[in-house]
C-alpha cells in the first residue's frame, strides 16, 4: 500500500479542527432561539450531515454511470466509499432530528413525507451493502452494485424535495416557508454563521473520510488480489 | 412580552444530540482504522506466503522430475 499523502495527513487535521470549530459555533456563538431552547443547536449539525450525505448518495450514482460505461472497477471503490460515508453521516441526521422533534413536535416519530422519504434512503442503502454482501463474483458485485446505487441515487432528490413538493409538518429553513411547519424560525446573523460554517466544515469532514475510504477500498482490493495469486 | 412563555430547558435534548453524532462519527472513524490495519495485516502475511510458494512448489515438483528420467531409462532399455 502507498504511503498517507501529505494532503490527506493535512484534510485529517483541517477536518478535526473544523469540527471542532462548528461544535463552537454551535454550541457557543449562536444564541439561544427563543421558543424552542438549546435543541435548536443541533440544527447545525443535522443541516450539515444531510447535505453532504445527500450530495455522497447523489455522487454515488454518478460513478454508477461512469463504472456501467468503462467498466473500471476504480469506479465501483468510490461508489462504495461515497456511499458509506453518506450512510453514515445520513444516520447522524435523522437521529438529531428526532431528538430534534421530541421537543419540537412532541414525538420522537411521525410518517411525514419527509422522515418517511429519509428513511427509505436509509434503508435503501444499508440494502446497498447487504446485495454486495451476497455476491462473490467482484465484477458482478460491482454492476449489480451499480445499478442498484444509480436507481437508489433518486430517492436523494425525492427526500430534497419532500419538504417542498408535500405537505408536511418539516420546516423549510432555507429558500421557501411551509404552511403547516411546526418548528420554524428566522435565522439571526450569528445563526447564519454558524449555519454556514456547519456546511463547509461536514463538506470537508466528508471529503476526508471520502478519501480515507477510498483509501482502504483500494487496500482491500490489493488484498483480494494477492490471495488470488497466492491461491493460484 | 407578557404572553411569552419562557424559554423551555432543551439542554438534555441538545447534550444528547450532540454526544450521538460524535460517538457515531468517532466509531465509524474506529472503523475504519481497524479494518485498514486488518486488511495491513492480512497483506504482510500474503506476502509472507506468496513468498514461501515458489519453494514449496518445487518441493511438490521434484519427485515428478525424478520419475521422468527414470521412466526414460526404463524404454531405453527395452530398446
Amino acid at each position: 500500500m502507498q504511503a498517507k499523502p501529505l494532503a490527506l495527513t493535512i484534510l485529517d487535521i483541517v477536518s478535526v479542527i473544523a469540527l471542532g470549530v462548528s461544535a463552537y459555533l454551535a454550541l457557543v456563538f449562536a444564541p439561544t432561539e427563543l421558543v424552542m431552547g438549546d435543541v435548536q443547536r443541533v440544527f447545525y449539525f443535522h443541516i450539515g450531515t444531510a447535505w453532504t450525505a445527500l450530495l455522497g448518495f447523489i455522487l454515488a450514482a454518478v460513478f454508477s454511470v461512469i463504472f456501467l460505461i468503462t467498466r473500471d472497477l476504480k469506479w465501483d471503490r468510490l461508489q462504495v466509499a461515497a456511499i458509506e460515508v453518506s450512510l453514515v453521516f445520513f444516520f447522524i441526521t435523522i437521529v438529531l432530528g428526532s431528538i430534534w422533534a421530541r421537543p419540537a413536535w412532541n414525538t420522537w416519530w411521525t410518517w411525514d413525507p419527509r422522515l418517511t422519504t429519509a428513511a427509505v434512503t436509509e434503508l435503501i442503502y444499508v440494502a446497498y451493502f447487504m446485495l454486495r454482501q451476497g455476491i462473490d463474483d467482484p465484477d458482478r458485485r460491482a454492476r449489480f452494485g451499480a445499478v442498484y446505487a444509480l436507481v437508489g441515487g433518486i430517492s436523494a432528490p425525492i427526500t430534497f424535495f419532500a419538504i417542498r413538493l408535500f405537505r408536511t409538518i418539516h420546516p423549510v429553513v432555507i429558500g421557501g416557508a411551509n404552511a403547516e411547519a411546526q418548528g420554524g424560525f428566522n435565522m439571526t446573523a450569528d445563526m447564519r454563521v454558524a449555519f454556514f460554517f456547519a456546511l463547509f466544515a461536514f463538506t470537508v469532514i466528508f471529503v476526508d473520510l471520502f478519501w480515507n475510504r477510498i483509501r482502504l477500498g483500494d487496500l482491500q482490493n490489493q488484498v483480494e488480489q494477492l490471495k488470488l495469486t497466492v491461491t493460484m | 412580552m407578557f404572553f411569552q412563555e419562557a424559554t423551555p430547558d432543551t439542554s438534555g435534548y441538545m447534550i444528547a444530540g450532540f454526544v450521538i453524532a460524535f460517538v457515531v462519527m468517532g466509531l465509524y472513524v474506529a472503523s475504519m482504522y481497524l479494518r485498514s490495519r486488518n486488511l495491513k495485516q492480512d497483506m504482510s502475511m500474503l506476502e509472507e506466503m506468496e513468498k514461501s510458494t515458489p519453494v514449496q512448489k518445487q518441493g511438490v515438483k521434484e519427485p515428478s522430475n525424478r520419475k521422468t528420467p527414470k521412466t526414460v531409462t526404463k524404454q531405453q532399455a527395452r530398446k
